[in-house]
């Protein structure tokens, strides 16, 4: 089988997501990646060391520069003619892209899967993880988006894929990007930390919530999460949100500080390692899944903490 | 300019799903339905659009069972217009439901289509995006911020790392993300007044678009449950424990 992997990357780099999901297709067949965007070549070439990949493809193209998936969707389908599926990472731009490319191909898209069963079998998770479904494709090509936390990754070094250049790209004319706000931060990346303290409600503010968290963080060099309700109440940015509808993450470690552990954040962590649970009230929910708890005041527990790592 | 906002009846957010014995699904029975919060959203959108002047007329539709026309009246209870239930006799996957959703919108003609990002039962976040890909229309996906200016709709979208803003030509789609807005209740004369707004329905068969499922769920079962953890008595024994793992030095 021949599969096209669409790679998530920033021009230079290639973002890990992709790693995970050339492993899901390396179970699929033959792996082709295809870099789309504008002054790529950097990328283009990161990708081609990637191990276990043959071909990358790359569009450099201005109607493909930030992944607008109204231009990007059709020069896909048109590549799809030589190959049998396509996966993207489960990223915002792999998730605002793939269903495109699916409907335009009159496939059934496979969402989030966790694992590949056979080449048109795969489970994946319904109802905020709290249960996996086995799905079967009668689909002759497969769409698939790939959840990053259940796949290794791929080695970023050994490939020595061909790389070649494809065309057809085109502006569709019903979108335009205008800008983007994006938070530069020094601490690792929510999605391949290898250690996260996230923090809840119960932090009250945003200003406790720099105070106590973050030299918490920095002194385990961890990526910094919040639940839901921290972000809504304005603590911390929407894309420091882990669960059902935020982030998914699997780190080693995952210190969840005054969250209470609802369904829908438990949804975004629990397949961490070892997950510690720091709360005042011993009956939250996050006690049932933590490895390691504490009960406690954090505004006590965490500074504490802190002085004696 | 009007709007169309379809809206999925699902297990209520506040209840935990469970797997039913057999493995063919999750039990639905005599549990608690509610409409999909992110479909909240999208009405609560379309109805602030509309007190803008920007809206004139709010159409829900709902594919499912016939009960879907609960989560139909909650819609017009919140403010939409008219609602359109089409029922099928088997399940509809968003490949299906974005089909029905296309011929729906070549009849209503409508200039936007907001959709919740999910549905929080299959967790797909797929419809909408299929749904702009058979129109052909721009899709402003994830979104926290709509503005609706002339021919264009500008869209600030919750991306990974931060906000990123598009411009779409109308008609568009927009898919909710939960920060978009916080979706009013219902009052009690609304909800009167919501039993006597018109609602069609219709079947998948009238509107002859094939529907049939192309995915087949083999099975559906719990996930692995993690073993109970221990607690640990202050910050001294925790710091132990860090340092065994090799977290902390
Ligand atoms: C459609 C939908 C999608 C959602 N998606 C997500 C999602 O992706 N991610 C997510 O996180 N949530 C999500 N939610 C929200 C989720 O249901 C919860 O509301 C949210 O996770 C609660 O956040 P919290 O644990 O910080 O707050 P709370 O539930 O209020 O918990 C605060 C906790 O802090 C503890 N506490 C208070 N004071 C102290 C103190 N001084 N010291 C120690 N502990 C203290 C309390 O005991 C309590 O357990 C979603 C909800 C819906 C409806
Ligand atoms: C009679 C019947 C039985 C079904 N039984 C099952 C079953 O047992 N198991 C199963 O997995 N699925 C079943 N389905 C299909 C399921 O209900 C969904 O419609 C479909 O899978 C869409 O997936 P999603 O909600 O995850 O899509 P998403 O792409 O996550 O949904 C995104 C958005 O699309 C819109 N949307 C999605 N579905 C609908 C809808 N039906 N009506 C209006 N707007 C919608 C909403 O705005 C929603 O927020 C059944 C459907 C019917 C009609």
């Amino acid at each position: 089988m021949s599969v096209l992997v669409w790679v998530e990357h920033d021009g230079a780099t290639v973002k890990d997501a992709t790693l995970s999901t050339v492993t899901a297709a390396g179970k699929l067949g033959d792996v082709t990646l295809l870099v789309a965007g504008e002054g790529v070549s950097g990328a283009a070439e990161a990708a081609a060391k990637i191990a276990g990949v043959t071909k990358v493809l790359v569009a450099d193209d201005a109607a493909l520069a930030h992944a607008l998936a109204e231009n990007v969707a059709p020069l896909i389908v048109t590549l799809m003619a030589d190959h049998d599926a396509f996966l993207v990472p489960s990223t915002t731009n792999g998730k605002n892209i793939a269903p495109r490319v699916a409907a335009l191909l009159d496939v059934m898209q496979i969402s989030d899967i966790l694992s590949v069963e056979s080449a048109d079998t795969f489970t994946r998770p319904i109802y905020a993880g709290n249960a996996i479904a086995t799905v079967q494709s009668k689909d002759a090509k497969k769409v698939i988006s790939v959840r990053g936390t259940a796949f290794e990754k791929a080695a970023t070094e050994g490939g020595s894929a061909t790389i070649e250049p494809v065309s057809g790209a085109a502006d569709a004319g019903v979108s335009t990007y205008v800008g983007s706000e994006i938070a530069k931060s020094e601490r690792p990346e929510l999605t391949s930390a290898k250690i996260i303290v996230s923090g809840g409600r119960a932090l009250q503010n945003g200003e406790n919530f720099h105070a106590l968290i973050e030299p918490l963080a920095d002194k385990l060099g961890a990526g910094v999460g919040a639940s839901r309700a921290a972000v809504d109440a304005g603590y911390v940015p929407n894309d420091y949100q882990v669960g059902q509808t935020g982030k998914i993450v699997a780190p080693e470690v995952y210190v969840a500080i005054g969250i209470s552990g609802a369904i829908q954040h438990l949804a975004g962590m629990k397949d961490s390692k070892t997950i510690i649970a720091i709360n005042k009230d011993e009956d939250a929910p996050i006690f049932q899944v933590a490895d390691i708890g504490l009960v406690g005041d954090l505004f006590k527990i965490v500074p504490e903490l802190t002085e004696k790592l | 300019m009007k709007v169309l906002v379809p809206v999925k009846r699902v297990l209520d957010y506040n209840v935990k799903p469970r797997v039913k014995a057999d493995g063919t699904g999750i039990d639905l029975a005599n549990v608690k339905m509610s409409m999909n919060p992110f479909d909240e959203i999208a009405v609560e959108e379309a109805i602030r659009l509309k007190e803008k002047g920007v809206v004139t007329e709010i159409v829900v539709v709902s594919i499912g069972e016939p009960k879907s026309q609960d989560t139909l009246r909650t819609a017009l209870a919140m403010g939409a217009d008219r609602a359109i239930l089409v029922t099928s006799d088997t399940k509809v996957e968003p490949l299906g439901v974005a089909k029905l959703l296309k011929a729906i919108a070549d009849e209503e003609q409508p200039g936007l289509v907001i959709l919740g990002k999910q549905a929080i039962d299959d967790d797909n976040n797929q419809t909408g995006q299929m749904l702009a890909a058979l129109t052909g229309w721009g899709q402003g996906t994830f979104a926290s911020k709509v503005e609706v200016e002339g021919d264009f709709v500008t869209v600030t979208r919750e991306v990974d790392g931060g906000a990123e803003t598009e411009k779409l030509k109308l008609p568009a789609i927009v898919t909710t993300d939960l920060r978009l807005n916080e979706p009013r209740y219902a009052s009690l004369p609304n909800i009167m007044k919501a039993k006597s707004k018109p609602l069609a329905t219709k079947t998948a068969a009238d509107f002859g678009v094939d529907v049939s499922p192309r995915l087949t769920t083999l099975k559906v079962v719990e996930p692995a449950k993690r073993s109970a953890g221990i607690k640990v008595a202050d910050v001294d024994e925790l710091v132990g424990k860090l340092k065994a793992m090799g977290v902390a030095k």
